[in-house]
């Protein structure tokens, strides 16, 4: 196997766009990244494509080389990766694999995700589909419940209150505030996060990442050849995805991930580092409470410390470890299939120092985690410019 | 396995304990009728869990259960006094 650095991103912003298409959001995110990788769509060996449901939102299938040729990206391997909320994290997986093992020199790939062309009750339906649908959503499920039954449990054994939820969207909406391309930037109080509309009890609307039109890319490229695309190369020090149940009910434990445990225990090992080198954070704020669990499975905090370990500003932008100062998938937008690769693409941004506003003075060592459904995929990516 | 342990397992693959809930207001529309409405976990006696929907009484983390009925195949649980 041989080193992989990231030679370019690119990111459309987050939001409702009515105007816009799947295809035409891809492509964006996808051009942008080629030029800032100062490539042309001819020097493209591989294209790979997360999306999670385009299919359902849109009627669109076989996406990727639909998008591809979009691109001017002609004759290649076009492969769409569909993994719940990880598809694109998976998708990088993928790409890495293909580039470090030598089959493919510099590989594209684009997470998108269309969703706001449906009401928010279709939206649900369609989110579902991630869940079991013989047994959970069968029973009238909805993915924020699913979370909601999590965050009870963790509570209950934990003792992570109401506030501590809060906490993790305050944050979030405080970064994302400072972020040109999100969805909502919007500051909240605590008073506003602990008091919003009830979704799935424990969890209100302030709890709930958005629903987003968006899309994001990254290119990769061997290390050794990352000098004829950018002078600011990201090496990807460690990735790891991993596995689980795809039922709630069938997870002997669900305060935690263990998808997230192993992924992250791979992607350390392969890095040469440990929770406590990680200067900066991108996790997967599906719901608040996936947050804190992230927190704690990837070793940042102790088990069951990851509410108090936020309330104590330790996640915060000014703190010792910031987490998800894009804003997160709670206040910069969740388009699912995007989300995976934007993370990639926020955390390069700090790693060049090219976050604006938020930048945080630490920034060398950065980690992604996506997760897909209610833990049954879990992507982990640790990026280097050490 | 014996006649005993058959008839065992038939009665406490109805009954359990609340391992986790949450009453959900926000659904889908083939669901939209029935908010707000309770969905559980239960850890059943015989062992295993399923993910079922209360009828009746509110419950709580460790409420003991009995399975009412099936609707369209989902188990429906009650509050055990």
């Amino acid at each position: 196997m041989r080193p992989v650095a990231i030679i370019g991103i690119g990111k459309t912003p987050f939001g409702a766009f009515p105007g816009r298409d799947l295809r035409s959001l891809a492509v964006e995110a996808g051009a942008k990244c080629l030029k800032n990788g100062h490539t042309g769509p001819s020097q493209i060996d591989a294209f790979f494509l997360g999306n999670f449901a385009g299919p359902s939102f849109v009627g669109q299938n076989h996406l990727a080389p639909y998008v591809s040729t979009a691109l001017g990206i002609q004759g290649v391997p076009a492969t769409r990766v569909e993994a719940a909320c990880a598809s694109s994290g998976s998708a990088l997986f993928h790409a890495y694999t293909g580039v470090a093992s030598g089959v493919y020199d510099t590989v594209l790939v684009v997470g998108v995700e269309k969703m706001t062309s449906q009401p928010t009750p279709k939206v649900t339906e369609i989110l579902a589909g991630a869940g079991d649908c013989a047994g959970e959503i069968k029973a009238g499920s909805t993915f924020a419940s699913l979370f909601a039954m999590i965050a009870r449990r963790h509570m209950h054994e934990f003792g992570t209150t109401r506030e501590h939820l809060a906490a993790v969207a305050v944050k979030n909406h405080a970064n994302g505030a400072l972020n040109p391309d999100a969805q909502m930037r919007k500051v909240i109080t605590m008073e506003q996060a602990m008091g919003g509309k009830p979704i799935a009890d424990p969890l209100n609307l302030y709890d709930c990442s958005l629903i987003s039109d968006g899309a994001a890319a990254v290119l990769l490229a061997p290390a050794e050849r990352a000098g004829e695309f950018t002078d600011k190369p990201v090496r990807v020090l460690g990735i790891a995805q991993a596995s689980d149940f795809v039922a709630l009910d069938q997870k002997p434990d669900i305060t935690t991930f263990p998808a997230v445990r192993l992924a992250s225990a791979k992607a350390y090992r392969m890095a040469g580092v440990g929770p406590a080198d990680i200067q900066l954070g991108e996790l997967h704020d599906c719901f608040t409470i996936a947050e804190i669990i992230a927190i704690e499975d990837l070793g940042f905090a102790a088990r069951g410390e990851g509410g108090p370990f936020t309330l104590e500003g330790h996640t915060a932008r000014t703190g010792d470890k910031p987490i998800n100062t894009s804003g997160g998938l709670k206040s910069k937008g969740h388009p699912v299939g995007a989300t995976g690769v934007a993370q990639i693409c926020d955390l390069v941004l700090q790693m060049r120092c090219e976050a604006g506003e938020r930048q945080v003075p630490r920034h060398s060592l950065g980690l992604a985690q996506n997760l897909g459904g209610s833990g049954a995929t879990c992507v982990v990516t640790i990026l280097g410019t050490i | 396995m014996n006649k005993a342990t058959i008839m065992s397992n038939a009665t406490n693959d109805a009954t359990g304990t609340i391992y986790t809930e949450t009453v959900i207001y926000s659904a889908t529309e083939a669901f939209a009728a029935d908010v707000p409405y309770q969905t559980v976990i239960v850890t059943l006696d015989s062992g295993g869990r399923v993910t079922g929907r209360i009828a009746g009484e509110r419950v709580r983390i460790d409420d003991r259960v009995a399975r009412a009925e099936f609707r369209d195949g989902v188990p429906f649980f009650r509050k055990l006094a």
